[in-house]
């Protein structure tokens, strides 16, 4: 009987234990963002307490109205959303496109040319990054959307996404819409892209939050303050008001939420899409 | 079907197109820059650069000191991330792996969100969160007596500070990954253990660990070529500072390239950082090949 009830005592235990493990490393996890809306909150003075505050005494959206009125951060918002959606949908259309030819239709040099296009997946941003600049110098699309935009668009992964997915659907589809005399365009977007639904959302989901969150290339293309997108504008704003704590943590809020809204809704694609591609993210 | 393969190229051009515009002609033109001196003056007229051989590569090995700097302080940074991200990863995956953990899709979504979030907009947040003086973590320690070290303006804190949001932003991708290896580990092996009266421990030593050490390989080469590309963090953190602590191979190709404008010697530096990297995922590859035998016997 002691013995019945000591296991009892360990299971419930270490069950507890599991459970205050799992639930400090969530803190840990959240702590940044908690910290970030905390002080978007605060007025600048309130910033300097110490030791430091949660709740705010004095709870202010001046920061925030602070970044929409005095600081162009509407345009910032507005510039980023139009290049992301842009590069979504064009990296959708021309990745499905071309994924289709990859995986359904023969010519020479298909199977080495795509080997190739995966073989360019291991070369560091940093390297192609100065020539890729020099050509949109040259071809005057510094500081354009065009400049932000198609470099975005070729993705090595895209491509390699919608072929394994795309090999996936019966040939006899396909077949069967040729023999009724239809082109291999009208087989693409009235078979194709409908049964590659889930493949496309996950791209879709991929993409745009990967040149939402881009940084790099919109530093060194938009240099002029109208040009800017949200990771740039937040990177000047800790350049320029740097001491100004809590006007930056709104700015953070500001470029994190709308990304955080978009996995929220859509995170099952996400999970499913490292499941479609073995692993790479 | 002639006619089909004309079809089938003209369906990958508009991808092809793009792609050599903006990643197979950059790696070649990258390549062919390194060997130049193109600078400020050859932005306009890309003829006033001329190639000078392999003297980027001379200089950048036996006279340049930052470069030696900047590559110290990255693999020290990777040093810390690569081994903790993975510890991590790894007990997360295991702690949301156990049958007895209550609320797992919702500690799964918050160890996950530092992923999926703006770098560049949290490293403003980690910022502040490593104040000297009014910032959270210093704030923490001083509850426990403890007076925390100028974080991010002391050379020797710097960078296991700036270790410290890598780290909490990659455990959710490896955790992931993780998550998936462990389920892939048959249940018998844990029952037929049961029966033989092995305990926690001997278990996880004697069947998770071993079969799990496919996935551990990839992760590991994953995480390190992802952190040697360290950029974004010491940019905004530190600015590369306090006197270059923080300087990043990435970095500094950033500020040879945009800053200094030695677009041809910058070139050669990012050469230097593909080799690298290359020689990692090489390993890489041999790894994959392992795993997927795994999968398939």
């Amino acid at each position: 009987m002691q013995g019945k009830g000591f296991r009892k005592a360990w299971r419930l235990t270490s069950k507890a234990a599991l459970h205050v493990l799992a639930g400090g490393g969530a803190v840990i996890m959240a702590l940044p963002f908690i910290w970030m809306l905390s002080t978007s909150f605060k007025p600048e003075s309130e910033v300097f307490q110490f030791p430091p505050r949660f709740i705010p005494n004095t709870i202010t959206v001046a920061n925030y109205i602070n970044l929409f009125q005095r600081l162009n951060f509407i345009r910032y918002f507005l510039n980023t959303s139009l290049v992301a959606i842009s590069i979504t949908l064009g990296s959708l259309f021309i990745n499905s496109l071309a994924g289709y030819a990859f995986a359904k239709i023969k010519f020479r040099g298909r199977d080495p040319l795509f080997m190739g296009i995966l073989a360019t997946m291991m070369v560091p941003g940093s390297v192609t990054l100065i020539p890729s600049y020099l050509l949109i110098k040259s071809l005057g699309m510094v500081n354009t959307y065009a400049g932000l935009i198609l470099p975005g668009l070729a993705s090595a992964f895209g491509i390699f996404l919608m072929r394994q997915f795309i090999r996936t659907i019966p040939n006899e589809l396909i077949e069967a819409a040729q023999i009724d005399g239809a082109s291999e365009f009208w087989i693409f977007l009235n078979i194709i892209l409908p049964l590659s639904k889930p493949a496309l959302a996950t791209l879709g989901l991929f993409t745009f939050m990967g040149s939402w969150n881009n940084f790099l290339w919109p530093l060194i293309i938009a240099t002029d303050e109208r040009m800017y997108t949200l990771p740039v504008a937040i990177a000047v704003l800790r350049g320029q008001h740097g001491g100004e704590f809590a006007l930056q943590m709104a700015g953070a809020a500001v470029v994190v939420a709308p990304i955080l809204i978009v996995f929220l809704l859509l995170q099952r694609y996400y999970i499913s899409g490292i499941a479609l591609t073995g692993m790479k993210g | 079907m002639r006619a089909r393969a004309r079809v089938g190229v003209l369906f990958v051009s508009p991808a092809l197109t793009l792609f050599c515009l903006f990643l197979v002609g950059p790696i070649l033109g990258a390549l062919i820059l390194s060997f130049t001196n193109f600078n400020v003056y050859a932005i306009g007229n890309w003829l006033r650069a001329s190639f000078v051989g392999i003297s980027n590569y001379r200089e950048l090995l036996f006279e340049d000191p930052l470069f030696w700097v900047s590559l110290r302080n990255t693999f020290y940074c990777v040093s810390i991330t690569v081994p903790a991200t993975i510890a991590f990863s790894l007990l997360a995956a295991l702690l949301l792996n156990s049958k007895r953990l209550r609320g797992k899709a919702f500690f799964r979504l918050l160890y996950f969100l530092p992923v999926v979030t703006n770098t560049a907009a949290m490293a403003v947040v980690w910022r502040w969160l490593f104040n000297y003086r009014f910032g959270l973590v210093n704030g923490l320690l001083s509850l426990l007596g403890i007076k925390g070290p100028n974080w991010l303006g002391d050379p020797a804190w710097a960078i296991p500070a700036i270790a410290a949001m890598v780290i909490w932003r990659g455990i959710g991708f490896n955790m992931l990954i993780f998550l998936a290896g462990l389920q892939g580990i048959p249940n018998y092996l844990y029952e037929a253990a049961a029966i033989d009266g092995a305990n926690t421990w001997a278990m996880f030593r004697y069947i998770t660990l071993p079969l799990l050490r496919p996935t551990t390989l990839l992760v590991t080469v994953m995480t390190l070529i992802g952190h040697i590309q360290l950029f974004e963090e010491p940019f905004i953190m530190t600015g590369g500072g306090p006197l270059n602590a923080t300087l990043s191979v990435a970095m500094y190709i950033y500020r040879l390239g945009f800053r200094f404008f030695r677009l041809g010697y910058a070139s050669s530096l990012a050469y230097v950082l593909f080799l690298i990297i290359f020689v990692v995922t090489l390993i890489r590859m041999k790894i994959g090949r392992s795993t997927f035998d795994y999968a398939g016997s």
